[in-house]
Parts: structure tokens; C-alpha cells; sequence
């Protein structure tokens, strides 16, 4: 498949020298939640799949929105593309990073197709190459274009949902795409479908992923390094087989769910 | 079914007046939802310019919308007679439902779709069109239906101002006491109310259900209201070749409306524009001296006390010199009298008259304290009115009730009220079988009926005077008792009963041309 070769051969060129993402040292503090991220630092070259994991308020969903200019840090940078976030136009920075939520980001007044078509859209593109990129990323993500399209987003089961989700952050081929809890609300059988989804469609397109989770084994499942976050900093990130060799008391509690379920399985 | 009857009989004037109230209320609510929906979404974005917004809309909401009128009449660009007046008026009250629905359907939207939005590279622009409006279009949409049924409702009182609509049944039904005619007016506007309220409903929830259909069909029936409104604005604004005739609001100045209107007609040919049934003495003057309306029939001592505030003055002869010079002073020139005055009329009914031997008003001061008195609104304020007649005749009533002049002779004749402020060339005077108290004490000015008219268009059409001087003297107080019995206990169309006495009178005593 075809699908952001082009971008991805650009980006990897550039990365070679400088990481496609880096937070550099970054305080934020937001109102009564008082001080969030303390010196938040990490960099994340081109192609890679990392996870952040952390406990509630470990400021895992504050990292996210740094990177697509949500938050401007108090303190310290974040670096996209060899640019601040404060030197992006931030419009033209988001259009270039697409974005997973749960599911209750898709547009309910808008049918599916509609959905995946509201970043190329907004970058001006002929309705003729919109329609075909909208049929190329449905048929991505594994849905039937004949047969959803045309279909209103809230009829659609979870799963699918998530599925349209994935589609529309990748519809503009973005060089970067981020994900604030994208499996979080599905059944484990449906997960366990969409988490091999993934990596098949990222072994396709290569993009820089970042995913934001609270599970464990859904970080370990889909990233090449996981990041453990907490209170406002990373306390350690490694690929997942170091991890969890982890001996770090703010990394350790994460663990003992995944090896609970190994020791009743062995 | 004498409803129906009516409506068959009057169908092409009846669909004019449904057709002007369609259009009333269709322009309105399109200029509230201009005007209110970008309101509302401001006030929505920016908490601290919306609470303001909102409390203004609030504010406007509870002006009587009589007294809209009132305040709106005199302005210039926005005031005047006709339709233009009133759509502003149901422009301000149309604009409080919309701006609260679109301030609370901009607010109702998921926070989480709007970070959606901007996650995926939004503007703020973009956010509202492609995000924020389409979800809060149900909202809005809910908001229009409100605003458009209050519009039906209220458009009745349009015809106050000569702005048409099913009002003018309305108010002909209350003056002549003909329910079958307040019916006529009634029963289509609460039907209309109902039509409207349902198609909008529709429209909401198909809106709601997220399909394309409506849309389509909204969009269409904006233009063609819109088109149309926009034909009936150009139209009012540029029928100036017209004579025309106002009037007040009661049975005897319709007639006397339509005695001037067809004596025009019948003697100079030119063109006659009917402003009948006019709010007021208050109305009708402004409405003659900004040149909404080019004649009217007034009344002496009202002219006098009421629209000029001269002190009270008893000699008919002084109070005519004295008006012709304050009318002239405001580019109007009065005519001479028609012959009969209608003075009020203090009333009881014909039986307390006889089992207590009254004659006089000084007669009913010792019953007073048991009585309830009901008074039009203009009588209460009058300095010729109630204030100086309480003080004059030593009146002490029990209690003293403010109605509409239209509601005041069966309010008496039901025994609702003991005493009443009526005209003496009332028609119900005899229908109701009423008594009429002597001013022994001479403390009504005289109420000679004249024409004034302005005195610009008189030099433009000498022969508009000519018709006017044509009518001197010779219209007497029971020719008016006869005519406005005519109308009000029989029923009569006032137009034919004007007609009618207009050839009696070429019989009596030829015109001189």
C-alpha cells in the first residue's frame, strides 16, 4: 500500500539528525490542579511506537496535548519537526498530527465518511481526491467502504467507532499520530482485535505513534519503548522486555497486574 | 357556524389579512434569527458581553407590546404606521427565544467534541460552522419555534398600528361587541399558531435525527418568506400618492373613517388608502403628523386637553380658534365641525336610573361609595377625564376599574361595574337599555367631531378639502347614534352603512361641487 510512503521516507531523512518529537525539560502547572509535569523531558525518533503509562493525574494526557500545541509549556520546549510549539502556526501543526480520543470523539452530526474527511477538508483538497483518501483509509482500518460510509457514526458498535477514529487521524497522512486512550472504553476480545489491527496498519505506515494508556499490557502490546510517568516526569523508559525487568518502586505497582494473570495462567 | 358563515363571505379579505399575517410574522422571525443567532453565539463564546445580552432580551420581553408601539411609533427610520412598525416590534420580542436557545445549545456541546475539533487543526471559525451550530442547530431550531408562535400571537395587536393581519377581526370583533368577528380573528391566528408550532417541530426533529431533508425544505420556505417580505417592505414604503384616511379604534370613528374615506372617493377620484382602526388619539396624531395618515376624524375638547394640554376650556367657540392655531403651528389644518359632539357619556344602567330617580351626575354622588366605576384608559389619564370630574362632582366610588372601551357598555349591562365613561353617540346606549347623566355642572368640554387633516397634502389636493368642507354640519348626533347602532347592535358592515348614509345625505340636500 501506497499509503504516506512519500512522508515518511521525508521525515526519516530530517530525523536522522534530530528526534521528530522532543520535550525538553517542560513544566506545566493548570489551575487548581496546581504543578502537573516537573521537568518533563523525551524524545521520540520517527517511526517509533511509544507509550506513556502512568496513574491517574500522572500528567500522561498533558504530555499529549503538548505535542499538538494544546498546552504551551510554562517552562522548557517541545520541539516538533525541529520547531517549537510556540513558533508553529498551531492549526497548521495539528492538521499535520492526527489524533485519537476515545470514543466519543467522532462527530455525531456527520456520517462516517464525513468524519474521515474533516482534516483533508480543512487543508483544502479537491473533493474527488477527499472521497478517494476516505475509501483508501476505510478499507485501511478494515471497514467496508460500500457499506459505511454512508452511515451515520452513531450507529456504529465501539469497535468501529475506534476503528473511524484511527481512520480520520490518519486520513491526512500525518507524519505523527497521538492516542489518548484509544482502546480504553472496548471489550478485551474486541481490544485484543484492534491492538493486532494496529500494528498491522503501523507496520503499513510507519507513522511516529504516541499512545497514551493506564493499561500496562496495552502498552506493552503495541510499543517498541514504554515510558513510565510520575508526578509530572518519566521515571523510567525502555523497550517493554526491559521494563519489566524494572526494580523501580514507581514502576513496579504498573507491573503487577500483567504478572498476576502469568502466574495463574502458569 | 356563524364562524364560518362570516369566513365564507369574507374570503378574500379574510386570506388579504391571513397573508399579511404570514408575512408579519415570517419577516420578523427571519430578521430575529439574523440578528439573534450570531448574538447568541457571541454571548455564548464570551460569558461576560452574553450575560448582559441576555438580560437586555429579558427586559424587552416584558414591555407590554401595546406600549411597544407607543414608544416605537415616533422614531424615525424604525416608527410610523404599517407593517413596518410592527415587524420591529415582533422583531424584539422574537429575539429573547432564539438568543437563549443559542446561547444554551453553543453551550450544550460536548467539551470533548470541541477538543476533538481542535485536536484535528479546527480555527475557532471553523470549530462553530462545522462542530459547534450544526450540534446546536436542534436548539436553535427550538428556540425559532417559540419565537415564531409568540410572533403569531402577538402580530394580532399589530393591527393597532394599521399594520393588517388577523388582528383587524380582533379588534373590529371587541369595538362592534360581535364575538362571531373576534372569532374570525381569533380561531385562525390559534390555528395558525398550531401549524406553525407543529412544522417547526418536525423540521427540530428530523434536525435532531440528523437527516438532510428539512434542511432543503427550510431553506426554500426562508426565501420565499423572505421574497415575499421583501415586496410587501418595498410596497409599504412607496404608496404616497394615496389620500389617507385613520382613524381611531372604536365603531363611530370607523364609520366616520369610512364617511371621509368614500366622500373622497365619490368627489375627487383619487386614490383612498384606509388606516382605519388606530390605536388611539395618541396614535392617530402622531400617526398624522409624520404622515403616515393624511386626515382623521378628532374631537374637539380631546384635541384640546389631550393632544395639545391646554387648560380646560368650556366655550366651543374659544376652543375652536385656540386648536385651529396650535394644529397650524404643526402643519395641520382643522375643518369645520360635522355637526354632533360626543361627549363622554357618564352612564348607569336604565333601571338603577329610574328606582333611584337620577337625573344628574351630582345626583350619583351619594351612591358612588357603593358602586364599582369602569373607565377606558385614556379617561383614568385625561386632565378632562376622571381626576377633575371626581373633584368637580365630590365622586367617591367604591373602586375604580381600568378596562378597554370596548369591553366597557356590556361590563355594565353584565354588572360587572355600576358606572361607566362611555360616548353619547354610543349605539349601545339604547341596545343595552343605559342611562345618560346629566353635566349640569359643565365640566366636559365640547367634543365637536372635526376633520383635521394635514395641511400639506390640502395645497397638493384642494379637492380633498373641498370634500372635507362638503361634510360641515351635516352629520347630526342621532344621525350618529343611528349609524354606530347600525354597526354595533345590527351588525352592519361599516363600510355599507357609511355608503348608504353618504347617498342619503346627496338625497337630503344635493352637494354643491
Amino acid at each position: 500500500m501506497r499509503t504516506g510512503c512519500d512522508t515518511v521516507a521525508l521525515v526519516s531523512d530530517a530525523s536522522a539528525a534530530q528526534p521528530a518529537i522532543a520535550i525538553r525539560d517542560v513544566h506545566v502547572s493548570r489551575g487548581a490542579a496546581g504543578q502537573v509535569l516537573r521537568g518533563l523531558s523525551l524524545e521520540i525518533a520517527a517511526g517509533e511506537t511509544v507509550a506513556l503509562v502512568g496513574r491517574s493525574g500522572a500528567g500522561k494526557s498533558t504530555a499529549l496535548k503538548l505535542i499538538n500545541g494544546l498546552i504551551v509549556p510554562d517552562r522548557g520546549d517541545v520541539v516538533i519537526d525541529g520547531r517549537t510549539t510556540r513558533d508553529w502556526n498551531p492549526f497548521d501543526l495539528r492538521r499535520r498530527i492526527g489524533y485519537v480520543l476515545q470514543e466519543i470523539g467522532l462527530f455525531p452530526h456527520m456520517t462516517v465518511a464525513d468524519n474521515v474527511a474533516v482534516v483533508p477538508r480543512l487543508l483544502g483538497w479537491e473533493p474527488s481526491r477527499v472521497e478517494a483518501r476516505v475509501t483508501e483509509m476505510l478499507r485501511l482500518v478494515g471497514l467496508a467502504p460500500e457499506t459505511y460510509a454512508r452511515r451515520a457514526s452513531t450507529e456504529l458498535s465501539g469497535g468501529q467507532r475506534q476503528r473511524v477514529g484511527v481512520a480520520r487521524a490518519l486520513a491526512a497522512d500525518p507524519p505523527i499520530l497521538l492516542m489518548d486512550e484509544p482502546f480504553g472504553a472496548l471489550d478485551p476480545v474486541t481490544r485484543a482485535e484492534l491492538h493486532r489491527e494496529f500494528r498491522r496498519i503501523q507496520s503499513e505506515v510507519r507513522k511516529t505513534v504516541v499512545i497514551v494508556t493506564h493499561d500496562m499490557a496495552e502498552a506493552f502490546a503495541l510499543a517498541t519503548r514504554v515510558g513510565v510517568l510520575d508526578a509530572g516526569t518519566i521515571a523510567q523508559i525502555d523497550a517493554p522486555r526491559t521494563l519489566a525487568r524494572s526494580s523501580d518502586p514507581r514502576v513496579r505497582p504498573l507491573l503487577e497486574p500483567l504478572f498476576e494473570a502469568g502466574a495463574l495462567l502458569s | 357556524m356563524s364562524l364560518l358563515r362570516f369566513l365564507t363571505e369574507h374570503r378574500a379579505e379574510f386570506f388579504h389579512l391571513l397573508l399579511q399575517h404570514i408575512v408579519l410574522v415570517g419577516a420578523s422571525t427571519l430578521a430575529a434569527i439574523a440578528i439573534g443567532v450570531p448574538t447568541g453565539v457571541l454571548a455564548a463564546r464570551r460569558p461576560r458581553l452574553g450575560a448582559p445580552i441576555v438580560w437586555l432580551a429579558n427586559v424587552v420581553q416584558t414591555i407590554p407590546s401595546l406600549a411597544m408601539f407607543g414608544f416605537l411609533l415616533p422614531l424615525p427610520l424604525v416608527g410610523g404606521l404599517g407593517a413596518r412598525v410592527a415587524i420591529v416590534v415582533l422583531i424584539l420580542y422574537a429575539l429573547l427565544p432564539i438568543v437563549r436557545t443559542t446561547v444554551a445549545g453553543v453551550r450544550g456541546v460536548d467539551r470533548a467534541l470541541v477538543e476533538a475539533g481542535t485536536a484535528l487543526g479546527m480555527t475557532p471559525r471553523q470549530l462553530l460552522w462545522q462542530v459547534e451550530l450544526p450540534l446546536a442547530l436542534p436548539s436553535i431550531v427550538a428556540g425559532i419555534r417559540v419565537a415564531a408562535v409568540i410572533g403569531v400571537g402577538t402580530a394580532t395587536i399589530a393591527a393597532a398600528v394599521g399594520a393588517g393581519g388577523l388582528g383587524e377581526y380582533i379588534f373590529r370583533g371587541l369595538s362592534m361587541v360581535e364575538p362571531t368577528v373576534i372569532l374570525a380573528g381569533a380561531v385562525p391566528a390559534a390555528l395558525l399558531a398550531l401549524l406553525v408550532d407543529g412544522g417547526l417541530l418536525l423540521g427540530e426533529r428530523a434536525l435532531r435525527r440528523g437527516s438532510r431533508g428539512p434542511r432543503v425544505a427550510a431553506m426554500t420556505a426562508l426565501v420565499v418568506v423572505a421574497g415575499t417580505a421583501g415586496l410587501t417592505w418595498a410596497r409599504a414604503g412607496s404608496s404616497s400618492d394615496a389620500i389617507r384616511i385613520g382613524s381611531k379604534n372604536f365603531t363611530e370613528q370607523i364609520i366616520l373613517g369610512e364617511v371621509v374615506a368614500q366622500q373622497v372617493e365619490r368627489t375627487t377620484g383619487l386614490r383612498v388608502e384606509r388606516r382605519l382602526n388606530l390605536g388611539g388619539t395618541f396614535i392617530c396624531d402622531r400617526a398624522l403628523r409624520s404622515g403616515d395618515i393624511d386626515v382623521y376624524i378628532e374631537y374637539t375638547g380631546t384635541a384640546d386637553t389631550a393632544v395639545f394640554k391646554n387648560p380646560v376650556e368650556t366655550d366651543p367657540a374659544r376652543v375652536l380658534a385656540r386648536l385651529r392655531q396650535d394644529y397650524a403651528a404643526a402643519g395641520v389644518t382643522l375643518l369645520p365641525p360635522l355637526g354632533f359632539e360626543n361627549t363622554f357619556a357618564i352612564l348607569v344602567r336604565g333601571d338603577d336610573a329610574r328606582r333611584l330617580g337620577l337625573r344628574s351626575i351630582g345626583d350619583a354622588a351619594p351612591h358612588a361609595p357603593n358602586w364599582q366605576a369602569g373607565f377606558g384608559y385614556e379617561f383614568l389619564q385625561r386632565a378632562d377625564g376622571y381626576p377633575g370630574l371626581k373633584d368637580r362632582y365630590g365622586l367617591k366610588f367604591a373602586a375604580v376599574r381600568a378596562m378597554d372601551l370596548s369591553l366597557i357598555y356590556r361590563a355594565l349591562a353584565d354588572r360587572q361595574v355600576d358606572v361607566i365613561a362611555g360616548d353619547a353617540t354610543s349605539g349601545l346606549i339604547a341596545t343595552y337599555d343605559l342611562f345618560m347623566l346629566q353635566d349640569t355642572a359643565h365640566y366636559f368640554p365640547p367634543y365637536d367631531a372635526v376633520p383635521v387633516a394635514r395641511s400639506a397634502t390640502l395645497l397638493r389636493h384642494p379637492e380633498v378639502r373641498q370634500a372635507l368642507e362638503s361634510l360641515a354640519g351635516r352629520i347630526t348626533i342621532d344621525d350618529m347614534r343611528r349609524l354606530n347602532q347600525a354597526v354595533d347592535a345590527g351588525r352592519r358592515d361599516p363600510a355599507a352603512v357609511a355608503g348608504e348614509f353618504l347617498t342619503q345625505l346627496e338625497q337630503r340636500r344635493p352637494t354643491k361641487g
